[in-house]
């Protein structure tokens, strides 16, 4: 009883239990990462091709993704093979009982063709052709000929896509500009050359120095048809291009299947069972890149992220630049001239409670006030010529910002108002004293001693605004947008596009997508990819923070 | 103008401590001041000589420096705070709705019980006054800052670090970097409250030193619960009591004569 007493007065358990609480919070932690860990950096890792003879006499080509036991029959276990060929088979995935399995062999020739729809093949190199034509036949010769090939196609693709985007997207871009400009003359009630003008005998004057309306619509319209014949041009240039891809790999497949795939399709091959480990590694490398560094394929489940990187890094930046000033201001306010009483202790559990609101709720409010509200009337006033199409009064990055401010300005008002409030009076005092203002002493003395403050608050407001889901998907989050949100053409940056946006895309691919099974390990890596994003920008803003506070702040001896 | 009159004439109707006539700098008359409910100062009355070192003693929460705050006008930064009387610095009263506060900071200048550097360089601190009042350049600064921290008998120690955190400084240090702050701006009156509280000896006696070096050029007032310091370097003392002045006159018949009982118990340590 009294060795209880005493240990307990010892205070030793206390220790433990706190031990122990903090010990069991990292190990959640460390096991939520771990988890996202395993399955994310093995995705790119390039797995073996395995070709099963079964029971049945037939045989299965693929990668074994998982293994289990058979629910119900003790001691039998079943594996989940990726055979891919989508088109052939009509799924990615087969699962075969282990004990059907009579032979297992890992044949060199087996090939893996990553190409542009339909996810991966997997199979045997049988014939390279052209224009229908065998060149070569027989895994060794053919993909020596495809090899040989393959550059000039891949080129080929490339130049289709940069047409198509680069070229045509400008043409459109610029054709859409003038509809808009041509509209615009429409709606001041002028709508032909000259020569209509005359005959109609409208008493239209422009003011000097502008060029007379009826004078631009004619010059427009001729614009117009130039880029329309610009436009014809370009196409002539991708039939001609598509014209010039005759070359087809035929890939053999279990069952006697075949696939005769165009090589201009093809964006990646590689024979994973005559890899060494450096060449693994060297692919594993090649294919981490592509997925940071390209666009999505194939309803996101294939390809790259990068522009939900870029959307997600965009949004949480105007974010930024817009919750920064108002959070700051208002804690100034509520903090350095407000009358200290009920009212704003009442303002400031307000605020507090603000950040427990559930986002979506911001959302809705986002979509009713900034899109429909503010937008709305941003369009009338300044789009009116695109309506009934929106501008700002639909969905965009602008607004998903804006919203993200709101959801977050409670959490840096709340930690610049716990820095100001640490900050010793004597500083200010000291300000006074030699005939400062409150504005001069504010600006001189508080606010660079509150900075770090600042920060914190940002650094919070970053990482809960980088993990918001649910408010973008109403106010401007897409599953694929068509162009960035800064681009090569005037005014570069574009606040009313649609984004993408890394944790949309976790939900979309996971949960929308058509082939679940074979996106999976894309929400694992995209989900690792969101964490090193919010780890990078809070490690960037930590960084400015301390070097802030050692400026200056070494400890009063 | 004021003429010259007798040193705290309703206390001691005798003349300074050289037998001289003293020039009033700051003229305090029937001040009394309430926190809230709560009276702090009790209708007190005196003047602080020009050129002269005044210093009030007395027990904690005597009202030392409340007393001292209302000569620039601190305790305007207190909610409900309310005064009575009249405080007249050179001549002008010091409460008139008409008059600028900063520009009355800027003549009387003060220095902190807790020296309070600011989280900048030795430099900055020192040409934060002056910066407020519009000095710019460069060459300028740089006079400014030296002849400061020559005044405050820092230069020599800090010349060749001026761009390093004043934090970095120690107590005694950063309290003399303080008075340079202070007197960067070029007041007439230096208010010290406690300058010494937390300092040790040798520090200590560098800024009384250092004080009696300050007054050929500014009136100082200084508040002190060290009765020691009040004799060693105040030409004047006053003593106050539950937010009275119960006695002032020359320091020195202060403290060997003190005509009220209350004064002579406190300096002889019978209470405190
Ligand atoms: N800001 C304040 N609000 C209310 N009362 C105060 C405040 N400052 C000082 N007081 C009170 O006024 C009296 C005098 O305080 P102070 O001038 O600081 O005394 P001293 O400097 O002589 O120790 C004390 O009773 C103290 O409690
Ligand atoms: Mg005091």
């Amino acid at each position: 009883m009294r060795g209880a007493g005493r240990l307990w007065r010892s205070g030793e358990p206390f220790i433990w239990l706190t031990g122990g609480a903090l010990a069991l919070a990292l190990l959640l932690v460390a096991g939520l990462v771990g988890l996202i860990l395993v399955n994310g950096l093995g995705f790119f890792w390039p797995k073996d091709v395995v070709r099963l003879a079964l029971a049945d006499g037939t045989t299965r080509t693929g990668q074994i993704v998982e293994r289990e036991p058979v629910p119900g029959k003790a001691g039998q276990f079943r594996i989940k093979l990726k055979v891919a060929n989508r088109d052939l088979y009509g799924a990615d995935f087969q699962w075969l009982e282990e004990g059907q399995v009579l032979r297992r062999e890992y044949p060199g020739d087996a090939v893996v063709i990553e190409r542009v729809e339909w996810g991966p093949l997997i199979g045997v190199v049988k014939e390279l052709r052209e224009g229908g034509k065998p060149v070569a036949a027989g895994p060794a010769a053919g993909w020596a000929e495809m090899a040989k090939r393959l550059p000039e196609a891949t080129r080929i693709r490339r130049e289709i896509r940069g047409i198509e985007k680069g070229e045509i997207g400008r043409i459109n871009f610029e054709q859409e500009k003038i509809r808009l400009k041509l509209r615009r003359l429409e709606l001041r009630g002028v709508t032909a050359g000259p020569e209509a003008v005359r005959a109609e005998g409208l008493p239209r004057r422009p003011s000097r120095g502008e060029p007379r309306g009826e004078d631009r619509v004619d010059a427009l319209q001729r614009e117009m048809a130039d880029l329309q014949a610009r436009y014809t041009e370009q196409e002539g240039r991708l039939a001609a291009l598509r014209a010039r891809q005759t070359v087809s790999v035929l890939v053999a497949a279990d069952d006697g299947k075949e696939k005769d795939l165009p090589l201009v399709q093809v964006v990646n091959v590689y024979f994973p069972n005559a890899m060494g480990v450096a060449a693994k590694a060297g692919h594993y490398l090649g294919k981490v890149w592509e997925f940071v560094a390209d666009d999505p394929r194939e309803s996101n489940t294939e390809g790259g992220v990068f522009p939900a990187i870029f959307g997600t890094v965009m949004m949480v930046m105007i974010m930024s630049l817009m919750v920064t000033p108002l959070g700051v201001l208002a804690a100034f306010y509520l903090r350095e001239y407000a009358k200290q009483g009920p009212f704003v202790s009442l303002v400031r559990i307000a605020v507090n409670n603000l950040a427990g609101v559930p986002s979506i709720v911001f959302g809705v409010f986002g979509v009713g006030f900034f899109i429909y509200f503010v937008g709305g009337t941003v369009d009338r006033l300044l789009f009116a010529e695109a309506l009934p199409t929106p501008t700002f009064g639909t969905g965009g990055i602008l607004w998903a910002s804006l919203t993200l401010a709101l959801l977050t300005v409670p959490v840096v008002i709340v930690a610049t108002e716990e820095g100001l409030a640490a900050i010793p009076m004597g500083a200010r005092e000291a300000s006074y004293a030699v005939g400062a203002t409150k504005l001069e002493t504010t600006v001189r003395v508080v606010l660079p001693a509150v900075m770090p403050s600042i920060l914190t608050g940002l650094i919070l407001a970053m990482a809960r605004a980088a993990g918001e889901v649910a408010p973008l998907m109403i106010t401007g989050v897409v599953k694929l947008a068509p162009a960035l949100p800064l681009d090569s053409f005037w005014p570069f940056v574009h606040l009313d596009r649609k984004f993408m946006h890394l944790g949309f895309h976790i939900y979309d691919v996971g949960f929308q997508s058509p082939n679940v099974d074979a996106a999976r390990p894309m929400v694992f890596v995209t989900t690792l990819l969101l964490l090193a994003i919010v780890v990078l920008l809070n490690l960037f803003a930590i960084g400015l923070r301390n070097r802030l506070r050692r400026k200056y702040a070494v400890a009063a001896v | 103008m004021v003429g010259p009159i007798q040193v705290a004439a309703s206390l001691n109707p005798k003349a300074g401590p050289s037998g001289i006539m003293e020039t009033p700098m700051v003229e305090i008359d029937r001040l009394s001041l309430w926190y809230g409910e709560k009276q702090a100062l009790r209708d007190i009355s005196m003047s602080v000589p020009k050129h002269r070192i005044t210093a009030y003693i007395g027990p904690s929460g005597c009202g030392k420096t409340t007393l001292l705050r209302c000569l620039n006008r601190m305790n305007d930064l207190i909610d409900g705070v309310r005064i009575a009387g009249t405080i007249r610095l050179g001549g002008t009263d010091i409460y008139d709705p008409a008059l600028d506060v900063t520009e009355l900071r800027k003549r009387v200048g003060m220095v902190f019980q807790r020296s309070n550097p600011f989280p900048k360089s030795i430099f900055e601190n020192v040409a934060y006054g002056p910066r407020i009042l519009g000095a710019k350049g460069r060459a300028d600064l740089d006079g400014i800052v030296e002849r400061s921290l020559r005044a405050a008998a820092l230069w020599e120690e800090v010349e060749d670090r001026l761009g390093e955190s004043a934090l970095a400084l120690s107590g005694g240090q950063q309290q003399r970097l303080c008075i340079a702050r202070a007197i960067a701006v070029e007041p007439d009156v230096l208010l010290m409250d406690e300058p010494c509280s937390a300092l040790d000896p040798i520090a200590t006696a560098k800024i009384e030193e250092l004080m009696l070096d300050l007054k050929n050029s500014y009136t100082i007032v200084i508040v002190t619960h060290n009765m020691q310091q009040a004799a060693r370097v105040s030409d004047y003392t006053g003593f106050m009591l539950l937010g009275e002045l119960v006695e002032f006159g020359v320091t020195k018949e202060l403290f060997t004569n003190p005509r009220d009982k209350r004064t002579e118990d406190y300096i002889t340590g019978r209470f405190g």
